[in-house]
């Protein structure tokens, strides 16, 4: 079983650049950057652990680990993110359920910027290129990231991504990640901020069903609000459950298809200056 | 399904750990509030564990529950969800516990000496 994205199959994550030599392998659990070594290897009883503890019986002895879960993919999540600051590339998360509209509204990013500055996209589907093809056909470069059972994107993935990719400086880098409100919100990649896009099909109900994929957007945004006239989607409603989970995101209508709103974007766009966390 | 992936990376950080030693309990601190289903993980837990130093070990999780602190009127309350919304009606609120993700003990069979 893979050992970061929890697939079933060792073969499964597959990156794939639509160039004649994929990168179908499997080399993000040997990154290379391995893990300070925190070791705590505190036989004691310590009391910092108490409740942890609850004693040992006499044949067993405690080793107390005190270290987050996640420590891995966020330690290598922190590499990526140190690599692309230092090359002034802006890696922003996009999150949201399939069908919001990630892909359109890169399209439409991507023929807005044309050549002023490069755009690189990391697709994440379960399968098919057919999202990568698109953003190709738009004119950026792209590389597909195909999950299979995997939910999400982790850090391995994305640097694995990235170095078949390997963006130039200056560019932004969109991080598609698999469609799902609910696995990615836990994972970082590397990003410099998490968008969440969310269209008004879906319901304004949306950030109470799914809390914690709202709670870390740094930006939302509302797509598709040519629909709203045939929609019940009340968007000052939806803005008050997001808010409530988040005081600080945006929250920013636009239609992809219209064009409406795209210009609040553009702009937030090109304030996004990677900086150093 | 992300709790498959994060049992697994608690297995990994276990294993490495320990070395092979036999492991009996391990113990972990998901919090209230942290989006990981402790029952998802208990399933996820026995296959992964299955061939590796850890099979046959029980995985005990403690829930740090869910706390948060309003600016406004300076209170430490009590939070079930993760909406962000103190008594007196402020929305000035800090979640102060219950995201924890961490691995905090590991439990290990000693060899007894001949």
């Amino acid at each position: 079983m893979c050992l970061t994205c929890g697939c079933g199959n060792n073969d499964e994550v597959r990156v794939l650049t639509l160039d004649a030599h994929d990168h179908s392998h499997h080399d993000h659990h040997h990154h290379g950057h391995e893990h300070h070594d925190h070791e705590h290897h505190d036989h004691d009883h310590s009391h910092q652990l108490a409740d942890a503890i609850q004693g040992p019986t006499p044949s067993t002895e405690n080793l107390i680990i005190g270290e987050a879960i996640l420590a891995k993919n966020d330690h290598l999540a922190q590499h990526n993110r140190d690599w692309f600051t230092e090359r002034s590339i802006t890696a922003l998360n996009l999150m949201s359920s399939p069908g919001s509209g990630k892909t359109s509204l890169l399209e439409r990013t991507i023929a807005e910027f044309g050549d002023a500055r490069p755009v690189c996209v990391i697709e994440g589907d379960q399968e098919t290129t057919f999202d990568s093809e698109r953003i190709r056909r738009a004119g950026a470069r792209a590389i597909q990231v195909n999950t299979g059972a995997g939910c999400h994107l982790d850090a391995p993935m994305v640097q694995s991504a990235v170095q078949a990719l390997d963006p130039k400086p200056g560019s932004w880098l969109f991080i598609e990640n698999v469609g799902n409100l609910v696995c990615p919100a836990l994972f970082d990649v590397g990003e410099h901020a998490k968008v969440v896009i969310i269209s008004v099909t879906e319901g304004q109900d949306k950030p109470l069903k799914y809390p914690h994929m709202f709670a870390v957007a740094d930006l939302v945004i509302v797509n598709k609000t040519d629909l709203l006239p045939y929609v019940d989607f009340d968007i000052e409603e939806f803005s008050g459950y997001a808010r409530s989970l988040n005081r600080t995101a945006e929250i920013m209508p636009l239609s992809v298809k219209s064009g409406d709103g795209l210009d609040a974007w553009y702009a937030w766009l090109r304030s996004a200056v990677p900086t150093v966390t | 399904m992300h709790e498959l992936a994060i049992t697994q990376s608690v297995v990994d950080m276990v294993v490495e750990r320990t070395a092979g030693r036999r492991v009996g309990r391990v113990r972990l601190d998901v919090g209230a509030l942290s989006g990981v289903v402790p029952d998802a993980m208990q399933f996820c837990y026995e296959l992964i564990v299955s061939g590796t130093s850890l099979e046959g070990s029980t995985l005990v999780i403690e829930q740090t529950p869910g706390a948060a602190h309003c600016r406004s009127c300076g209170q430490d309350f009590a939070l079930d969800s993760l909406i962000l919304l103190c008594s007196c009606g402020s929305a000035e609120v800090d979640l102060t516990a219950g995201r924890e993700l961490r691995v905090l003990s590991v439990e290990l069979e000693v060899e007894s000496c001949a």
